[in-house]
C-alpha cells in the first residue's frame, strides 16, 4: 500500500502536459492489493458515484465515475446557466479559487460543474457560459439529461429531507463536493465560503497529511 | 420593498416567498378541515419543512424507504435515505466496558521533554506558548504534575458478538492499550496536568473507508487557554503531537474571584473528542471521544465526603452513546460520506458495545450520559419491560457535566449530540429485577426532533415520516418499550451499603453565579441554512478569519436565532459555560436548564439569549453546531479574545 507523498503527485505534474485529460492519481493503488478496500470502494461508487453517462462542454460523452472520478482527485458542483441567485456568487468564487490553484488544476485535481438544467442548457450554452465565466483547461462543464444528472445530485448528497425544496432547483445546494476517490476521502464546502480557506479545503485532498496552527 | 421573518428581521425576497408557501399550504388544509398537523401528517400531506407533498408523493412517508418499526428491544429504527438496515445483532449478550482511569506517565518517558513554546522543530502542533505556566507558574508549575501520554491509534475489537472485528480509532494512554471510548481522566482541581496528544493512526490506505488521520483533541467544556483547547484549525497529521496543558482551575481565578476562583463554576462531567475542521464527524464515529471526569472538595469521587454523591467509579459511571450504521453486506462499521443533514444509525452503543448489559446493586448509581452524536437527540426514561404502564422517575443532578443548584426529579430527560446529563438512579426499589434504560425519542433524519407549534419549548409533537407498516404516524415520544433499549440493568436482590447523599432530601450543590451584570456587548448569531450550505449570519466557516473580538474578563450576552425551519441545532461555544436567560423572550420553563450549561439546542423558530463571561484566557475559540455533519459543513465561526480590546461587531 502506497501513501500519496508531494513527490509522486510532483512528479505526476511534470509528466502531465498542460491541459492533459483527467489524469489519474499517481501513486494511489487503481488496482487495489487490499480487497477489503476495493469493496469500500466499490460500495461507495456504488451508493454514491453512478456511473451514468455525461456530456461535457466539449461535446464528448463520459461515464462519470469511470471516465471522470475513479483514481482521481475531483471537485463537483452544479450550477444552470439561468440561475441568477446562487450560482453567479459560487460559479465566480470557484474562478479565483481555480487561479489559486493553477499548478493543481488539471493535474492532481479536476474541476467538474454539471447543470441542473440539462434542457436548456445544451452543450453550446454550457461551452458559451463556461467561456464567459473565464473557466481555465481542468475545468470540465457537463450537460446530460435530467435524470442522469439527478442521479448524480442524489448520489452524492446534494439533497433536502423536504421534497419540495428538493425538486425547486432555484434552492439547489450551493456546496461543492471534493474527494479523493482512490482514497475514498470525501467531503463538501459551502461554494460561497471565503475563496482562499476553499482552496485550502481542496488542497486537503492533494495533502492530507498537513499540519496547521492558526495563530491568534 | 423589504421583506421580514417572525422575528421582524429583514430576510431576501426568494426566503419571504418561500415562508409565505409554507404558510399558505398550511392554511389550505386548515380550510379543507384538516386542522392539526397530526392530520396533515397522518395523511401525509405535510412534511416536517411545513411544504405540501406534491400529489404524486402521497405516502406517508415522503423521503427514502424504511422498515416498519420491529417489535420493543429488537434496536431497529428508521433510517433515513434508502440506508438499508444494519444486520440483526443480540441484545444485552455483552456487559458494559467501563472504562479504565486514564494512566500517568512518568515525565521522563516523554520525549522530547515538554516545553512551554511549542517544539516545533521536534513536530509538536501548538498554537501559541503554554499561558497558565507564564501567567502564574507557582499555581501551574511547569511541567505539571501529572503527565499523560495519549497516542490516537487505530484498534480492531469487536462491538457485538454478532458482527466481525471492527477497525476503529482510539486514544492509547500506554497502561491500557487502545480503547474506544478512550480511557477516562480522573482529574482534580488544584491539580494542573499536561498530556502529549500525539497522533499515532495509520496511513489513509488503511482507514477503511472513512476517517482522516489528522487531527486536533478538544477538551469539550474545559475552563482552558486557546492552545490547550484543541482548536478545529490547529490539526496535525501522523507523527506530529501537541501539548495539551490542562490547568483544571476554578473560572475567575485571575479575575473576578481571585485567587483560585468561583466555587459555583466548578465542571464536573467534561469529555475529549477529536475536532479537525470538516472531519470531526468521521473521526468522532469512528472512535476518537473519551470522559474527564473533574473533581474536587465537593464533588469528590467519595460517597463518604462531601456532596456524598455515589463513588466514583463503582457507583459512578460514565456512560458514551453513539448510534451507528453496519454495512448489511460486509457487516462492517457504515459512515455516509456524502450527507450534508447528518447520520442516524440503527445500532445503539454504550462505551463501545451494542445493547450491553450492566450487573448493578440495589442501591444509587450515578450515571453521566453523553450524547456523542453525531446527529442524534435522546430522551432518556427507566423501562421495565413486563410492567410498561409504570413510570419510573430518575433524578437529574447536571447538565451538561455541570452540577444544578439541587437534584430535580424526572421521568424523562432529554439530550443532543454534545450535551452531557448526570443522573442518579435508585435501583433498591427494583431489587432482583430487570430494568432497561430506554430511548423513547423518534427521529428519522438529521433535522432533530420536529416540535409542535405552538412550541412551547417542553412539549414536542408528532414526528413526521416515520410510520409503521400500518400507516400510522407515531408520535415522537414512543410508547414504553418500543424505543430503543440501550442499555439493561440487572439489579441483584441482595441488600447493601449506600451512603450516597438521597436526592429526595434536597441537598444543595452549588449556586447559579449572578447573570445580574451589565454585558459589554449584545451580540446576534443567527444559524441558517442558504442553498443548502449551513451557516452563521450569512456566513461560512474559515480557519484564516476571526468574526469577532471578545475582550477578556468581559461579559456578553449572545442572542442564538434558528432560521432553519424545522431543524433544531446543538449549538456548542467553547470556554466558559453559559446561562440561559431566555427562550422566546421566556425563562427556560425546565427546572434542568436553570443550570450552567456549554451546549444549548437551539429550536425551530427559536431566539436564545444566553449570558456569558469570558474570563482569565486569552486566544481564540469556535462557537458551532454540534451536530457533527453541520459543523463539519461551515456551521461554525472562530472568534478570539484579546486583552483590553473588544470590538462592536453585534451580528459578527
Amino acid at each position: 500500500m502506497q501513501d500519496l507523498s508531494r513527490r509522486n503527485l510532483l512528479s505526476l505534474a511534470a509528466a502531465a502536459p498542460l491541459g492533459r485529460a483527467f489524469a489519474s492519481v499517481k501513486g494511489a493503488p487503481a488496482q487495489d492489493a487490499d480487497p477489503a478496500r476495493t469493496k469500500a470502494r466499490k460500495k461507495i461508487q456504488e451508493q454514491h458515484l453512478p456511473n451514468v453517462p455525461l456530456i461535457s462542454h466539449e461535446g464528448n460523452e463520459v461515464l462519470f465515475y469511470d471516465d471522470l472520478v475513479k483514481d482521481k482527485i475531483v471537485t463537483v458542483n452544479f450550477f444552470y446557466s439561468k440561475c441568477d441567485e446562487i450560482c453567479p456568487m459560487v460559479m465566480a468564487n470557484l474562478v479565483k479559487v481555480q487561479k489559486l490553484l493553477a499548478d493543481q488544476v488539471g493535474r492532481q485535481l479536476f474541476m467538474y460543474s454539471i447543470t441542473l438544467k440539462p434542457d436548456q442548457d445544451t452543450v453550446d450554452v454550457v461551452r458559451n457560459y463556461r467561456t464567459a465565466l473565464g473557466a481555465a483547461p481542468g475545468w470540465t462543464f457537463f450537460t446530460g439529461t435530467t435524470e442522469n444528472i439527478d442521479k448524480i445530485r442524489k448520489g452524492i448528497g446534494f439533497t433536502y429531507p423536504e421534497p419540495a425544496i428538493d425538486r425547486d432547483t432555484s434552492q439547489h445546494i450551493g456546496n461543492v463536493r471534493y474527494g479523493n476517490e482512490p482514497l475514498m476521502l470525501w467531503a463538501a464546502c459551502p461554494g460561497q465560503a471565503h475563496t482562499k480557506w476553499v482552496a485550502e479545503s481542496f488542497e486537503w485532498m492533494v495533502h492530507p497529511e498537513l499540519n496547521r496552527v492558526q495563530k491568534s | 420593498m423589504a421583506y421580514y421573518n417572525v422575528f421582524g428581521e429583514k430576510v431576501s425576497r426568494k426566503r419571504y416567498k418561500e415562508m409565505v408557501n409554507a404558510a399558505k399550504n398550511r392554511r389550505e388544509l386548515i380550510t379543507a378541515g384538516l386542522t392539526s398537523r397530526r392530520d396533515l401528517m397522518k395523511l401525509g400531506l405535510l412534511t416536517a419543512g411545513g411544504m405540501l407533498v406534491a400529489k404524486s408523493g402521497l405516502s406517508a412517508r415522503a423521503y427514502g424507504q424504511q422498515q416498519a418499526i420491529p417489535p420493543s428491544g429488537s434496536n431497529q429504527v428508521c433510517l433515513p435515505g434508502n440506508q438499508p438496515a444494519s444486520p440483526a445483532t443480540r441484545a444485552f449478550v455483552d456487559p458494559l466496558p467501563i472504562m479504565p482511569v486514564t494512566a500517568q506517565t512518568p515525565l521522563h518517558s516523554l520525549s522530547p521533554a515538554p516545553t512551554i513554546c511549542p517544539n516545533t522543530e521536534a513536530g509538536e502542533v501548538r498554537a501559541a506558548c503554554h499561558q497558565a505556566p507564564e501567567l502564574n507558574p507557582s499555581m501551574f508549575p511547569f511541567p505539571p504534575p501529572r503527565i499523560y501520554q495519549m497516542r490516537q491509534r487505530a484498534v480492531t475489537l469487536r462491538q457485538s458478538p454478532d458482527l466481525p472485528p471492527q477497525t476503529v480509532w482510539g486514544f492509547n494512554d500506554g497502561t491500557h492499550g487502545t480503547i474506544t471510548p478512550g480511557p477516562t481522566y480522573q482529574a482534580n482541581y488544584g491539580t494542573p496536568q499536561l498530556t502529549r496528544n500525539i497522533n499515532a493512526l495509520p496511513p489513509l490506505t488503511q482507514n477503511g473507508g472513512f476517517g482522516m488521520p489528522s487531527v486536533t483533541t478538544h477538551l469539550h467544556n474545559a475552563h482552558n487557554p486557546s492552545e490547550s483547547d484543541g482548536n478545529p484549525c490547529d490539526f496535525y497529521g501522523i507523527g506530529s503531537f501537541c501539548d495539551q496543558y490542562y490547568p483544571n482551575v476554578l473560572a475567575g481565578f485571575s479575575s473576578t474571584n481571585p485567587p483560585n476562583g468561583d466555587i459555583n463554576e466548578s465542571l464536573s462531567t467534561l469529555w475529549y473528542h477529536d475536532h479537525r475542521v470538516d472531519f470531526t464527524s468521521q473521526n468522532t464515529y469512528k472512535g476518537l471521544v473519551g470522559f474527564y471526569c473533574l473533581f474536587n472538595e465537593f464533588d469528590t469521587g467519595n460517597e463518604e465526603t462531601g456532596f456524598h454523591l455515589p463513588s466514583f467509579p463503582q457507583f459512578d459511571i460514565p456512560l458514551v452513546f453513539a448510534d451507528k450504521v453496519y454495512d448489511s453486506e460486509s457487516h462492517l462499521l457504515a459512515f455516509d460520506l456524502f450527507t450534508l443533514d447528518g447520520i442516524i444509525g440503527d445500532k445503539f452503543l454504550v462505551n463501545g458495545k451494542i445493547q450491553p448489559f450492566l450487573a448493578v446493586e440495589p442501591r444509587r448509581y450515578r450515571f453521566r450520559l453523553l450524547d456523542s452524536g453525531p446527529s442524534r437527540f435522546y430522551s432518556y426514561f427507566l423501562t421495565e419491560l413486563n410492567n410498561l404502564n409504570q413510570v419510573n422517575p430518575f433524578w437529574v443532578i447536571a447538565n451538561d457535566g455541570n452540577l444544578l443548584p439541587n437534584p430535580v426529579e424526572v421521568t424523562t430527560v432529554r439530550i443532543g449530540p454534545a450535551e452531557r446529563v448526570d443522573i442518579i438512579i435508585d435501583f433498591s426499589k427494583f431489587a432482583g429485577k430487570t430494568i432497561y434504560l430506554e430511548n423513547r425519542l423518534l427521529q428519522i433524519n438529521g433535522q432533530g426532533p420536529v416540535p409542535t407549534p405552538p412550541f412551547t419549548g417542553q412539549h414536542f409533537g408528532p414526528q413526521v415520516e416515520c410510520s409503521n407498516a400500518g400507516g400510522t404516524v407515531l408520535s415522537d415520544i414512543l410508547p414504553a418499550g418500543a424505543g430503543n433499549l440501550l442499555l439493561q440493568f440487572q439489579v441483584s436482590s441482595k441488600a447493601v451499603r449506600d451512603n450516597s447523599v438521597d436526592p429526595a432530601t434536597n441537598p444543595s450543590f452549588y449556586s447559579l453565579p449572578s447573570t445580574n451584570v451589565a454585558p459589554r456587548i449584545i451580540r446576534t448569531f443567527k444559524f441558517d441554512r442558504l442553498n443548502g450550505q449551513w451557516s452563521v449570519n450569512g456566513q461560512f466557516m474559515d480557519c484564516n478569519e476571526f468574526r469577532f473580538t471578545a475582550s477578556q474578563n468581559s461579559s456578553e450576552q449572545w442572542i442564538l436565532t434558528n432560521l432553519t425551519g424545522d431543524w433544531t441545532h446543538p449549538i456548542h461555544i467553547h470556554l466558559e459555560e453559559h446561562q440561559i436567560l431566555s427562550r422566546n423572550g421566556l425563562p427556560p420553563s425546565l427546572a434542568v436548564e436553570r443550570s450552567r450549561k456549554d451546549v444549548v439546542e437551539v429550536h425551530p423558530n427559536e431566539r436564545v439569549q444566553l449570558f456569558f463571561r469570558f474570563r482569565d484566557w486569552v486566544g481564540k475559540y469556535p462557537i458551532h453546531c454540534h451536530n457533527v455533519i453541520h459543523e463539519d459543513h461551515a456551521m461554525m465561526a472562530l472568534w478570539h479574545i484579546v486583552a483590553n480590546g473588544g470590538d462592536n461587531i453585534n451580528v459578527p
